[in-house]
């Protein structure tokens, strides 16, 4: 596979399963997303966010600066029936990236889980909100150094953790 | 008299307090920018290369002319604890946002807890209502990052595992539709032909829910003596059965009035939003990702993807309806053709040593030991394994560090993904139809949440 002609140029590898792994800078992000859906890319099938808060060494290929936090996304084309694998480099202590929203509505709820569950900001989108945890949350769950297991249960009016 | 000790106004401010989720929730029209308010009338997808049709929504309208009330989230129609807040003007719905996550355990984070044998039990409990499917999309990431192939025979049985879990899962949807509708019979004609399928997981597995029957490395146990005479009987009396409801519903003239034309949605906007599963093949996308990415033997049987055309209420219901005629027909493929052999790896990576092993060799019992305290060391990578659930593409993409545990799990849920569709297909619907809205695009809290 390969990327499209107007893409950014970005770092590839081969990742498992024989989808594209795609590298791209932050900068670089939202133009090659929107090179893949020009090139047929119909759907964005999944978007996450992984804290690699213990693995700042990480294999990645050559070129690419690990950080923290790392910000997939899963594109899926069903004219082509392939699937590629975008993974950027979100940052470090404040983990930002540009909205798909523009490009792919649907990434709508999944951006607002990561935002929820990492605390990774999405440039214009529409409604950066939580949506998985209470308004009034502390901190961001799926982090590594989110402390488990020091309140029970977090309730409204609950004394706060610590 | 003494005077009340707690005055209204403070109390309702105090409870508005404690339920209120701030800005998660639909806001007064004069508080919402505009690419929200697109977003929640379901403009956001209605154009090609503009973001938001201004035209969509009608800015002029007053507030006190419209009111904003709660449906859910225990509400009986909401399928769990679905939240959706509506803006009406009359009956009509005219902004919708669902607000989710009163389900949610952080099931992700307790994933990363658990090595990789206990994990299908936890994966298991996300949708509730097929749970082979979302052990199978998970035991399918690990073995891809493992490397190990499995036996022949556990792939079919996996296979016909799923077909009965998606057979299920449908007649759940068909049952609880029926009751939305005021059908109680369906109601119950559904749960009716479930309890074979679910007898036939005990009998199995030895639960019949959460079944913790597919594994790393193939399923948990061979299939009990004589199961041959138990799918036969439950694929006759399913096959048997969808006619019956046929009968009941397809032409029933109050059902139809429901259901025929209500809420479609068109191809561009199911793709534009990511939808999966019926509600994208609603409007006639024939992807399904048992044929067209297939994964297990997928490509070694018959069956056909059932497609609609109008992307309607009536045209999800009858894709599963028919989809359960189809898994009827791979079931009887499986019955046919299973092949002999092992129902799981041998190898002792991830497999444990036979029962009368452990208690002759002091190895074999170390090493089973180990396997079940430790578990067993995936190497570093990350894979991202997706299969076809009852409700669209289920996912499971897990980093993995080395360790006995994953580093990340992240399940790409489909009714999380099929829910933002809402407020898109609700808008302009009258209350009642709201209600058949949730009902078709059938979420799973459990999953949705997770």
């Amino acid at each position: 596979m390969e990327l499209p002609a107007d893409a950014p140029a970005v770092i590839t590898a081969d990742a498992l399963r024989a989808d594209l792994g795609c590298f791209p800078t932050r900068e670089q992000y939202h133009d090659l997303v929107a090179a893949f859906k020009a090139d047929g890319f119909e759907v964005c099938a999944d978007l996450c966010a992984v804290d690699y808060l213990e693995h700042a060494d990480r294999a990645l290929p050559e070129g690419v600066t690990p950080t923290r936090f790392e910000v997939v996304v899963n594109l899926l084309s069903m004219s082509r029936r392939e699937r590629v694998r975008i993974r950027v480099q979100a940052g470090d202590v404040e983990p930002e990236v540009d909205s798909l929203f523009d490009l792919y509505p649907g990434s709508e709820a999944m951006e607002r889980e990561a935002f929820d569950l990492l605390g990774v900001i999405f440039r214009s989108h529409p409604d950066l909100t939580r949506i998985l945890m209470p308004e009034d949350w502390e901190g961001h769950p799926l982090r590594k150094d989110y402390g488990t297991g020091r309140v029970p249960v977090q309730f409204k009016e609950a004394p706060g953790p610590r | 008299m003494s005077e009340p000790t707690v005055r209204t106004a403070e109390r309702l401010e105090a409870l508005t307090a404690e339920t209120s989720e701030g800005p998660q929730e639909l806001q007064r029209r004069e508080a919402t920018p505009a690419s929200e308010l697109g977003r929640e009338v379901g403009s956001v997808v209605r154009i090609d290369d503009t973001p938001f049709n201004p035209d969509d929504v009608d800015y002029e309208r007053a507030d006190d002319e419209t009111m904003i009330i709660n449906m859910g989230p225990s509400h009986p129609s909401t399928h769990g604890v679905l939240r959706i807040m509506l803006e009406l003007d009359g009956e009509i719905v005219l902004r919708a946002k669902p607000v989710i996550g009163y389900l949610h355990t952080g099931m992700e984070k307790t994933g990363e807890m658990l090595s990789y044998v206990q994990g299908a039990t936890n994966v298991t409990r996300m949708d509730y209502l097929s749970p082979i499917i979302n052990e199978l999309s998970y035991s399918m990431a690990v073995e891809a990052l493992l490397g190990i192939e499995v036996p022949e025979r556990a792939v079919w049985i996996r296979m016909m595992m799923s077909e009965l879990n998606r057979i299920s899962s449908h007649l759940v949807w068909m049952a609880t539709n029926g009751m939305d509708l005021g059908s109680t019979s369906m109601m119950i004609y559904g749960f009716r032909e479930r309890e074979l399928i679910l007898a036939f997981f005990e009998k199995t597995a030895g639960l019949r829910l959460n079944l913790n029957y597919v594994r790393p490395g193939g399923v948990a146990a061979d299939l009990p003596d004589g199961w041959e005479d138990d799918v036969e009987v439950i694929c006759d009396t399913i096959y048997e059965r969808t006619f019956e409801y046929d009968e009941l519903l397809t032409g029933q003239p109050i059902f139809r009035q429901r259901m025929v034309g209500v809420a479609p949605i068109s191809a561009e906007e199911a793709l534009a939003l990511g939808v999966t599963g019926p509600l994208l093949r609603s409007t006639g996308v024939p992807w399904d990702l048992r044929r067209t990415m297939p994964y297990l033997a997928y490509d070694q049987v018959d069956f056909d993807v059932i497609v609609g055309t109008y992307g309607d209420n009536f045209d999800r219901y009858a894709i599963r309806l028919n989809e359960i005629r189809e898994s009827v027909r791979i079931i009887r493929q499986c019955l046919e053709r299973m092949p002999a052999g092992d129902y799981r790896s041998q190898d002792p990576k991830v497999t444990p040593p036979p029962r009368a092993r452990i208690g002759e060799s002091m190895e074999a019992l170390i090493h089973h030991f180990k396997l079940f305290t430790e578990g067993f060391h995936v190497p570093a990578g990350e894979v991202y394994s997706a299969v076809e659930s009852p409700r669209g593409e289920h996912g499971c993409y897990i980093v993995s560090d080395g360790g006995p545990k994953p580093y990340r799990l992240h399940v790409r849920a489909p009714s999380f993904v099929n829910l933002q569709a809402i407020p898109l297909l609700m808008r302009g619907a009258s209350m009642a139809d709201a209600i058949t809205v949730i009902s078709t695009v059938d979420p799973i809290m459990g999953e949705v949440d997770r």
